[in-house]
């Protein structure tokens, strides 16, 4: 079932010019950084020179497409939960046999196929370096993880939010918010001490992010994406369990 | 056609915050039935349809489908439930094909069965034609056919249809009856309305709520059965004495409405009408209103929930 409800899914973002136009911006701007960073590195002559063609043009351009994507998945993740009760489907959905926790993973996955769609042809930019000199592809496939962990975490985010709100611009809204406020979180802990300056930099999306694009690959950060996904699916769950019981 | 009972809700309650919507409900529905639910606006007839198909929670109470407790066992229960909302819930960007074999995915209809019961359904419902067409460009008649489609889609025994025919054009209005008495061959059937006649047509049993309390429970032939008796409404420019009215020819009880406008229960023998005209005619009376009542079940419902329009606030009438 999980499976049936995420083809749907899928199937319905491609139905709608959402979907191909986010993809198309997507993979626009990463082929646009992709070529900004390989030409700087190609006619480089002082500051890269230490540096790999890995860290700097494929992590450099993940690391980008990181920002592209936290920007670009809310408006993909919008509509997940918060049209199907706008449009009264959410009706169908539940006097189904079908559980909650079944929907919303599949949804889940729905989206992020999509996503890992859109990973994949950015990936390949990169590969296509490689008839031509050598990549470090352990690093690089590093960066992968990191941007598929981002990915994750970043729809299930999304998808909670979406359960949140019968809008979807104001879904897609505070999603915004509130993953770009991850983004960013560590430059709080920059005026604090101690324990409370580490809560912070743990917080940040983009400082776990970029450990894994240089080529760390260590279980907190992947275990920070992790827990992220799931606390948001937990709370998905919960939160349209709690739909039937509550005022709503 | 066995006479077993496919819904059973006892002493079902639900609040939202402070206000009830639906207080202390029972009733039970055979199969074959089909039962006319009807109710003021904001009377708690969504809320009681949404929990009956477990799309809310009761409050307190139970709701049992084919057996199976709602809450208990929602998987085995919803099997056998076929539900309409108000508003079809339908995926406008999706064809009419696309989305049914979705619905049969969703109601756990074994993979081979589904071709058969969505041709099926669309062939009942008068879609054959249209399961390429995408749900948003079809008008608002066929929408509903395709909500109703994917309500009987799998065959369950309890198919409940919130306001099937609201918005739609009086030939629909008469096909989608056609079509909800040929379901009841098979199937329980709960129709939830405020249109009287609907109710008249398609029904065999009518229930009546009112601020969420059941007021009415009563098979539609009961409420016929009164079969001697016929109510006139008339009015009269220079009315008589109550008394004169009363020893007309035929005339049972006069109840004055207000100085000029009476109501008058009747031998149904058909003279009593034309008898009271020509009287009128002969003492000058000035008679220029002789309306017999349409029929008991309208009467019926503006006794149980009369006066409520007015004493209600309006943010009480959510349902």
């Amino acid at each position: 079932m999980i499976f049936r409800v995420a083809a749907f899914e899928l199937r319905r973002l491609f139905l709608s010019p959402l979907a191909w136009l986010l993809l198309a911006t997507i993979q626009f701007l990463a082929a646009m950084f992709f070529y900004v960073l390989l030409s700087r590195y190609l006619s480089a002559t002082g500051p890269h020179g230490a540096h790999g063609i890995t860290e700097v043009v494929a992590a450099g351009m993940l690391q980008i497409t990181g920002l592209v994507v936290l920007m670009v998945s809310p408006f993909l993740t919008m509509h997940l939960f918060s049209d199907e009760r706008r449009s009264g489907t959410i009706n169908l959905l539940f006097s189904s046999p079908v559980s909650v926790t079944e929907l919303v993973l599949g949804k889940y996955l729905g989206v992020t196929a999509f996503l890992f769609l859109a990973l994949a042809m950015i990936a390949l930019m990169p590969l296509s370096l490689l008839p031509g000199t050598r990549l470090d592809l352990g690093m690089f496939a590093a960066g992968l993880l990191g941007l598929a962990l981002l990915m994750l975490s970043v729809a299930a985010i999304g998808l909670f939010i979406s359960t949140l709100t019968t809008r979807p611009v104001i879904a897609a809204g505070i999603t915004f918010g509130v993953l770009f406020l991850l983004w960013i979180i560590h430059i709080a802990g920059h005026s604090a001490h101690g324990t409370v300056a580490s809560v912070f930099l743990w917080l940040s999306m983009l400082a776990h992010y970029n450990r894994l694009l240089g080529g760390l690959v260590s279980s907190i950060d992947i275990a920070y994406y992790l827990l992220l996904a799931a606390a948001s699916l937990a709370l998905s769950i919960w939160r349209l369990d709690a739909m039937r019981t509550h005022h709503w | 056609m066995s006479t077993d009972t496919l819904v059973r809700v006892e002493a079902m309650s639900r609040y939202y915050a402070e206000h009830c919507a639906v207080n202390d409900l029972s009733f039970t529905v055979q199969r074959g039935e089909v039962l006319g639910f009807l109710g003021p606006n904001g009377a708690g007839k969504t809320t009681t349809m949404q929990i009956l198909c477990g799309v809310l929670a009761a409050s307190g109470g139970t709701v049992s489908i084919a057996g199976h407790n709602i809450v208990e066992q929602p998987f085995l229960a919803k099997r056998h439930l076929g539900y309409l909302p108000e508003k079809p819930p339908l995926y406008r960007e999706a064809l009419v094909d696309e989305y049914l074999r979705y619905c049969a995915a969703l109601r756990r209809l074994p993979r081979s069965a589904r071709g058969e019961a969505i041709a099926k359904a669309k062939q009942r419902c008068g879609l054959a034609e249209e399961g390429g067409r995408l749900i948003a460009n079809l008008s608002k008649g066929y929408q509903q056919r395709v909500g109703i489609a994917q309500a009987i889609l799998h065959a369950p025994d309890v198919v409940v249809l919130d306001e099937p025919t609201s918005g739609l054009d009086p030939n629909q209005i008469v096909e989608i009856r056609a079509l909800i008495r040929e379901l009841s061959q098979d199937h329980s059937v709960i129709l939830s309305t405020h249109i009287l006649p609907e109710v008249q047509t398609t029904c065999d049993r009518v229930l009546i709520i009112n601020h969420g309390r059941l007021v009415l429970d009563e098979a539609l032939s009961a409420l016929r059965s009164d079969q001697t008796l016929q109510h006139l409404h008339i009015a009269l420019l220079h009315p008589p004495a109550v008394a004169e009215l009363q020893v007309l020819d035929g005339v049972m009880e006069v109840t004055p409405l207000d100085t000029q406008r009476f109501r008058l229960a009747c031998r149904r023998d058909g003279n009593t009408a034309a008898a009271l005209a020509r009287t009128a005619a002969q003492h000058d009376w000035g008679l220029y209103e002789l309306i017999p009542q349409a029929d008991n079940l309208e009467e019926t419902f503006v006794q149980l929930t009369r006066g409520d329009y007015l004493e209600r606030s309006p943010q009480e009438g959510r349902s």
